[in-house]
């Protein structure tokens, strides 16, 4: 084959393989529903109004960590990237990123490298008030912006192994997560009406939680219900979903802070 | 880190009424429920809250375990005179806390 039929062929291979992915889309865009769609009014009341949404209390406090030091002689947050309503627009709808080693990257551990990298600060644990108010803050910025996640490149490898684990299935009931979010979304499931199962909204205050949690908790409390083994906070696997996730609901506008029951 | 929200209009007309918002990151827990491993968890709400204005009470509160986590109260005050507004509380650990606001009285 010559130079010039190999391109050929690997643009037929490429056209081919975005065409898959449009078809592999269970839910199309036009019908991408956000969570906060299918909850009662009581909650679509809290999440819409700032000064009555819990988890403002999280995001204002992530704003103080964000122009404090961590530790003495560090840098903030704010000293290198100024003003976050402006330098943090749009940013937390490209993640889960994927980085040139295969890792995948959530806000959670950019803020964490960045405090390794930059401030010489200890990482923050995973769900632990600061490090989901700083989450919080940083994501809020992006609110309103569209998902946009990227899977070619680097990002091929974990977006299929977060596609494998989201249709397979999984723990005691045997059931994938498409069972639920793709095959019977919009049905209930006794008192909850079974929602797309987008991640727009996190790190969500949910009431059950009566606290703000992110996107790894709601996986790991989904996981639970189905009577799985869950995986530890910040697992690759959940992350892997996550970058899925992100692409599942390419172009749904972010609403963290988000509230759910 | 005890952390609160409070949240008053930009300014408040002299000898109007005016609404006082505040939440409070608090578990509030009712000293019911047990862990995973069946231990009890104790009982940790806030016990007493007050506001202050410029050191006149405007507000005393008991609340209890009837309250859910993250207590949202919203009340009424006579604005009188601009100053802090000053919220202290105290809840069944012995943990103290506090937060301020500035409410600004024109005319």
């Amino acid at each position: 084959m010559n130079r010039r039929a190999a391109r050929v062929a690997a643009a037929l291979v490429a056209a081919t393989c975005a065409v898959g992915y449009a078809q592999q889309r269970a839910i199309a865009p036009e019908a991408l529903r956000s969570g906060v769609t299918f909850a009662g009014p009581a909650v679509r009341a809290m999440q819409v109004d700032d000064a009555a949404n819990p988890a403002m209390l999280w995001v204002e406090r992530g704003e103080r960590l964000w122009r404090e030091p961590p530790v003495a002689n560090a840098k903030s947050c704010a000293a290198c990237h100024g003003d976050a309503t402006a330098s943090m627009r749009g940013v937390a709808s490209r993640f889960p990123k994927v980085a040139a080693n295969g890792a995948v990257v959530d806000v959670e551990a950019q803020i964490n490298a960045c405090r390794a990298e930059r401030q010489n600060a200890a990482p923050l644990a995973r769900e632990s008030e600061d490090l989901l108010a700083l989450t919080s803050f940083v994501a809020m910025q992006s609110r309103g912006t569209p998902t946009s996640v990227t899977i070619d490149g680097p990002a091929a490898a974990a977006f299929e192994r977060g596609r494998k684990f989201y249709y397979e299935r999984h723990g005691q009931m045997n059931l994938s997560c498409a069972q639920c979010h793709e095959q019977n979304w919009g049905k209930r499931l006794l008192a909850e009406t079974v929602s797309q199962g987008h991640g727009n909204a996190f790190p969500a205050y949910r009431l059950e939680w009566q606290a703000v949690g992110s996107l790894d908790r709601r996986l790991r409390a989904c996981l639970f219900g189905i009577r799985a083994e869950m995986p530890a906070p910040g697992a690759p696997e959940l992350l892997d979903v996550a970058l899925f996730l992100g692409w599942r609901a390419q172009g749904l506008p972010i609403e963290t802070p988000g509230v759910r029951r | 880190m005890a952390f609160a929200r409070i949240q008053l209009p930009p300014e408040a007309k002299r000898g109007e009424v005016c609404e006082v918002r505040i939440s409070i990151r608090h578990p509030m827990e009712t000293g019911y429920r047990v862990d995973d491993l069946g231990k009890q968890i104790p009982r940790n709400t806030i016990r007493d809250l007050t506001c202050k204005l410029n050191g006149t009470l405007m507000l005393r509160a008991n609340l209890g375990s009837g309250v859910s986590a993250n207590p949202y109260l919203r009340f009424f005050i006579t604005a009188a005179e601009s100053g802090d507004l000053v919220f202290e509380w105290v809840d069944d650990a012995g943990e103290r806390g506090d937060a301020k606001a500035t409410l600004r009285v024109v005319g």
